[in-house]
């Protein structure tokens, strides 16, 4: 690869995909400081197989796709096992990989880019472009990593018994949507990035508009455009800001003599060090970008394709949809507004705040006077990814892991929600609340879960919802960012979850068994309960033994954080807030790594 | 035995996950009554005999348990962490002692009950909860406790869910609770943000300068939540839907006074800051007041019971009020031992009536009366109890509404708003008494009112049993609270407030004293006050429960008609419970529904979406235009251009 002249080089994503034993061509003198050459150095052998396990994990379900793609349509029956085993490739590798994440973590710590695992493929240069596959995993990415390969098995697992209508190219699409999250999730290059970011809205769009309900296409343009609109207009920041990295300054000479003349980069480290943007520039940026993130949250006011999208979605889009889809805007906010973007981050903070704030009680308060439950937990939904987004700005540890550990959280509870409710409509083909009265006597097992996950989300201590809402709450209430008025506002939120979550838990289950078609209602079946066990198991385990999860979300939340108060102090805005201390954090310098480079 | 120690807190909760997925899985073992009810007793009767080997080797040095650590992250650090001192020693034997009576009562109870596993996995879940209310050494875990009491009480008072007016009560009592729980919540916030902690130690060693307001604020009206205060009451009379023993174990001597032990545990902050103490012992006041107009008309025996209990909590609050924080945690220990027997008692009442099948309402007391020949230690029990609720000398009531009565009388005269809460005190204490003697004379004295083709049986002795022992508490359990006036002649020590808990390297190293430093100064000053007051409110008490008896006696149950003709139009007001909840809904509920769906939802059609669809709809409007645009004419395209260079020329040359 060495010999093709620099302006031809186009390399395929993954060009060497199990790459044996060579080192991609600068691995070892890679960046200013060289800060992901230790575990290169240290552990050769096994980032190299993690290396090759993150990119097959990635795209592995495209080759599940593939093979559904080319069966006869006779083969329905086999298009739904293809996909099942299918999406438990990229399950098992995530733990095989969280394993040796844990490993590196815990006996190296982060590299000085805040990041455990990483590397980067040359993608293509042309003339001065320099675009790399650059994948990378930290405390915030692994989690939801992991997140997105549990849901999707399960949301398969769930549609077995609830789609008849085209398999094939249903469970086809569902498999192309998980590479396009799980690229999402990992990258770090922001075209790379951009390019699953888009990459979801294809099948999503198709998911809700072929195999949603009545409504489905005016939910699924809904969708569509809402999101699109967003982003295209993160494009034009990402070519703008891409275009704008000093490349001329001496510390990236130094470590990148590769890119001597380049005028283009989408590479996210060299931007959030190399940015050369006026302060408008950046508030401009900011404003693109959060808005794209913030219609993927969704934020209030830009929250009103999720109740359609969600009502007419199936169940498994559902699922997916509030448990990674907008998973998708709150990482894009905490991994690419804030350390892009440092000081305008610190100066909006406060308004996206009130944002987030509001649509907290007006989420809950729109969930309350719902007739159909899909509606309520998906207005449900806008209030909890509230506290998230509080969580993220509100620029203290506490908050930020919290809001990282509220989006694991919230995938679990409001997925298994979803799920739940899923299973109800395919037993009675109605979802509305006043169709069902007293069902727990007909339904014990569906009472006993409903009536826990229902906990988890009302933010009850000892599951899941509990700990990320108070973290988030906590720490947004000692901000230097922002007012101790909103966390109390949000913590309203917490009051009206358990008004409307109670409400309609005790509509739906108790009471007197009074309607007909109720009676005929079946219990859980094996497959059903089997779905959700993992996730009331994982809703305890994360309620009453945090430590594990938090200890690695906290390492990367605090570095992130402080990287983002050091520079947005640096550039010259203090907030609203006055003075923003940093969060203490110890990272070891790149040097006691690579002390050689360290001398010019 | 330090080793066993864990179980204290791991047992219940061991016992309620046993109890519960076997019973789900497993029908057989669901049918296993007595291996179930076994199980559940156990899990808290061990528990309870740990806390007494560490109750009898207490040194005055608290013991740790450690478990592991639940959450880290930034500055924030909580751990599965207990210490039992003398406090949550006090309140662990009376949560598990009293508790373990309940369950062996349950088990002849709820006999036959198609939920009886659910019924005891759900009891031991709640065992659990409490236990980490009372023994966390921080308010995480507190928390956990707290509102996991709150989740427990909702799956009991909601456990004949068949019934939607019970569903409703439970929904009733975790959304009241949830209210306070969101002050407590911020109560947190705060205190974290000013020590950066949230272990009591540390929070009761604190100087919180003029936070302290808010945080005990804050504290106290999560308080009235869970301890039934005015304004957050409303839910615990309904909360009598549930079964009788979960009345008895949650609704009356375990759950319903953690706000109490939790101000007591952060005493400090409430010492500092006498406008919250102001406020606490106001609203006491008139909780206790309020409750006893109420319970004087009520007819359901457990609704008596429980406005009694409401009453009965804010002559705790009052304490706390008075700076008398031993005084309220003497008073919820008496407390736990009467109101529990009473409401056994109850339970044992509505059981027989339930049995005889011919009454309508197993809970009316009009239809009951003379019972006392049918269940005679139902109805010695009862009796027993009611004099110990009434404040008849001997029995343990008697002791603690006494130092509660007198802590308010001497706080008097550095406050003279004490003396008017005093008096409030005494005639709540009189009313007590007289309600109390109703509801028990009409119950198992008099007429007999029911149809006479049956006649009711006494409880098995499983339940009589645990009503005996409480009764017997209920008789002696005063005594290790005796006055120092009545104690010194008898060479007994002022047992519980000096010796006990309010001794040196007690909570968090600061003891639980109490601000009675003035007032005990008071009292030798006024020594002869003590002398008046202990002889008056045993008289008041004795006079009240004769005058009651006789006044019932003579008339029975048309002596409700004297008392409504007595009270006049106040007596509706009292029987409507003072319209509390009508005004809840009309003031509070029904406007925030109605901002949900008419202003929350029309805005997201109307304004939000209204913007997105006119965008579209403009969209598709300039489209059209712009269609026009590509008629496929050159013409046309030549004359746009033109205009294009046109105004390209004017921007460059004028721009």
């Amino acid at each position: 690869m060495d010999e093709i002249p620099n302006g031809l080089r186009i390399g395929l994503p993954g060009g060497r995909l199990f790459p044996r034993c060579q080192l991609p061509r600068y691995a070892n003198f890679y960046y200013f400081g060289s800060p992901w050459a230790r575990p290169f150095t240290n552990y050769q052998t096994s980032v190299l197989v993690s290396e090759q396990i993150l990119l097959f994990l990635v795209f592995s379900p495209l080759l599940g796709g593939a093979i559904i793609a080319a069966l006869n349509s006779g083969n329905q029956q086999w298009s739904k096992r293809i996909a099942f085993w299918t999406s438990m490739v990229p399950f098992v590798l995530s733990i095989v990989l969280y394993v040796q994440y844990l490993g590196l973590a815990n006996t190296q710590g982060l590299a000085d880019n805040g990041f455990v695992m990483f590397f980067s493929h040359n993608w293509f240069d042309i003339g001065g472009a320099d675009i790399n596959m650059t994948m990378a995993l930290d405390g915030i990415s692994i989690y939801l990593l992991l997140l997105t390969t549990l849901i999707f098995p399960i949301s398969i697992y769930f549609s077995w018994g609830s789609v008849d209508k085209h398999p094939r190219a249903y469970y086809a699409l569902l498999l192309l949507l998980e590479v396009g999250v799980l690229g999402f999730f990992v990258s770090l290059d922001m075209l790379l990035f951009y390019v699953f970011f888009e990459m979801v809205l294809i099948p999503m769009y198709f998911l809700i508009g072929i195999w949603g309900g009545k409504d489905r296409v005016y939910a699924s343009l809904k969708f569509f455009l809402y999101t699109l609109i967003g982003s295209l207009l993160m494009l034009v920041g990402i070519i703008y800001l891409g275009a704008h990295v000093n490349f001329n300054h001496p510390d990236l000479l130094a470590s990148r003599p590769d890119l001597t003349g380049a005028f283009f980069t989408t590479d996210y480290l060299l931007l959030t060090q190399y940015a050369d943007i006026t302060t408008t520039a950046e508030h401009w940026l900011f404003g693109a970008f959060a808005l794209a993130f913030a219609v993927k949250v969704p934020l209030f006011p830009l929250h009103t394709w999720l109740p359609d999208a969600h009502v007419q979605a199936p169940t498994a889009g559902s699922v997916i949809l509030a448990g990674v889809l907008l998973k998708m805007g709150s990482y894009g906010l905490v991994r690419f507004c804030l350390p892009l973007f440092p000081a305008a981050s610190i100066e909006f903070a406060p308004y996206l705040c009130v944002l987030a704030v509001v649509g907290i009680i007006y989420g809950a308060m729109a969930a309350m006077v719902q007739k159909d439950i899909k509606k309520l937990v998906a207005y449900s939904s806008v209030s909890h990814l509230g506290f998230i987004v509080l969580g993220t700005f509100a620029m203290t540890t506490e908050a930020l892991s919290g809001a990282i550990y509220q989006m694991i959280g919230h995938g679990l509870s409001t997925g298994g929600l979803f799920l739940l409710v899923g299973m109800i409509y395919d037993r009675r083909h109605t979802r509305e609340i006043k169709d069902f009265q007293g069902i727990a006597t007909q339904m014990p097992r569906f009472a006993l879960i409903f009536m826990i996950t229902v906990m988890a989300s009302v933010g009850l201590p000892g599951l899941n919802g509990f700990v990320g809402e108070f973290l988030v709450l906590v720490g947004s209430f000692r901000s230097e960012v922002i007012s101790g008025i909103f966390p109390i506002l949000a913590a309203t939120g917490v009051v009206i979850a358990a008004v409307y979550l109670l409400w309609m838990f005790r509509r739906v289950m108790f009471g007197k068994l009074d309607k007909d078609e109720n009676r005929q209602l079946s219990d859980l079946n094996l497959r059903e309960v089997g779905l959700m066990i993992p996730l009331i198991i994982l809703m305890f385990l994360m309620g009453l033994y945090a430590k594990p999860f938090l200890k690695q979300i906290d390492l990367s939340s605090e570095a992130l954080l402080h990287q983002v108060m050091e520079k947005g102090q640096h550039a010259g805005h203090t907030g609203h807030g006055g003075e923003v201390k940093a969060p203490e954090v110890t990272l070891v310098p790149a040097e006691a790594f690579r002390p050689e480079e360290a001398q010019p | 035995m330090q080793a066993l120690y864990p179980l204290i807190i791991l047992l219940p909760l061991f016992g309620s996950a046993l109890i519960g997925l076997t019973g789900f899985m497993g029908p057989g073992f669901r049918k296993n009554e007595r291996l179930i009810g076994i199980l559940a007793t156990s899990a808290v009767a061990i528990p309870f005999l740990l806390l007494v080997t560490a109750f009898a080797s207490f040194d005055g040095t608290p013991i740790r348990i450690e478990l592991f650590n639940w959450m880290k992250a930034g500055d924030l650090e909580v751990n599965f962490f207990y210490q039992l001192d003398q406090l949550s020693l006090l309140m662990g034997m009376i949560v598990t002692g009293v508790g373990s009576l309940i369950h062996a009562y349950s088990i002849g109870y709820m006999h036959g009950d198609s939920g009886y596993y659910k019924f005891f996995a759900y009891l031991n879940l709640f065992i659990f909860a409490m236990n980490n209310l009372i023994l966390g050494d921080n308010m995480v875990v507190m928390f956990l406790g707290w509102e996991g009491v709150g989740l427990c009480s909702y799956l009991l008072i909601g456990f004949w869910f068949q019934d939607m007016a019970k569903a409703k009560a439970a929904q009733k009592a975790f959304i009241a609770n949830r209210i306070g729980d969101f002050a407590l919540i911020i109560a947190m916030f705060l205190i974290f943000r000013e020590i950066g902690s949230l272990t009591f130690s540390d929070i009761v060693a604190a100087d919180f300068g003029d936070n302290a307001y808010w945080i005990a604020l804050l504290v106290f009206i999560a308080a009235t939540g869970k301890s039934a205060q005015i304004p957050l009451f409303v839910w615990l009379p309904d909360a009598m839907a549930g079964p009788t023993p979960v009345s008895a174990l949650i609704h009356a001597a375990t759950m319903v006074t953690s706000g109490i032990y939790l101000i007591s545990r952060i005493h400090p902050v409430f010492l500092a800051t006498p406008e919250v103490m102001t406020i606490v012992v106001i609203v006491a006041a008139a909780t206790a007041l309020m409750a006893a107009f109420i319970a004087i008309a009520q007819n359901d025996i457990k609704g008596v019971l429980a406005y009694s209990t409401v009453s009965q909590l804010g002559f705790m609050f009052m304490a706390l009020g008075a700076g008398a924080f031993t005084t309220a945690i003497f008073h919820v220990m008496t407390h736990a031992f009467f109101k529990a027997c009473l409401f056994l008692g109850s339970g044992s009442v509505i059981h027989a009536m339930e049995h005889m099948h011919t009454v309508k309402d197993p809970q009316d007391i009009r239809t009951m009366g003379g019972l006392g020949k049918y269940m005679p230690s139902t109805s010695r029990t009862f009796w027993i109890s009611t004099l110990a609720i009434a404040g008849i000398p001997i029995f343990s009531g008697f002791f603690s509404k006494d130092e509660i009565l007198s802590s308010l009388f001497f706080n008097g005269y550095e406050r003279p708003l004490y003396f008017a809460v005093w008096g409030v005190a005494v005639f709540t204490a009189a009313l007590t008494a007289f309600y109390m003697t109703r509801v028990t004379f009409l119950t198992f004295n008099g007429q007999e009112r029911f149809p006479q083709e049956k006649h009711p049986h006494e409880s098995p002795s499983v339940m009589t049993i645990p009503l005996w022992v409480l009764a017997i508490l209920a008789t002696i359990g005063g005594f290790v609270g005796i006055p120092a006036l009545l104690g010194h002649p008898l060479h007994i020590p002022h047992g519980l407030n000096d010796a006990w808990l309010a001794a040196e390297g007690g909570i968090g190293s600061t003891g639980l004293i109490t601000n009675r430093a003035s007032m005990v100064e008071a009292m030798h000053h006024h020594h002869s006050m003590e002398y008046f007051l202990l002889p008056f409110s045993a008289l008041l008490a004795i006079g009240m429960v004769y005058f009651a008896f006789q006044f019932y006696k003579k008339h029975d149950l048309a002596g409700d008609e004297r008392v409504q003709r007595f009270f006049g139009p106040l007596y509706n007001a009292m029987k409507g419970k003072f319209y509390i909840d009508e005004i809840y809904n009309a003031l509070i509920i029904r406007p925030f529904v109605w901002a949900g769906t008419n202003i929350v939802l029309w805005f997201d059609q109307k304004v939000v979406d209204g913007f997105v669809n006119g965008t579209a709809a403009v969209v598709t409007n300039v489209g059209d235009v712009f269609k026009r645009l590509q008629s496929g004419l050159l013409s046309n395209y030549i004359l746009l251009v033109a205009v294009g260079v046109v105004l390209i020329l004017t921007y460059l040359i004028f721009g």
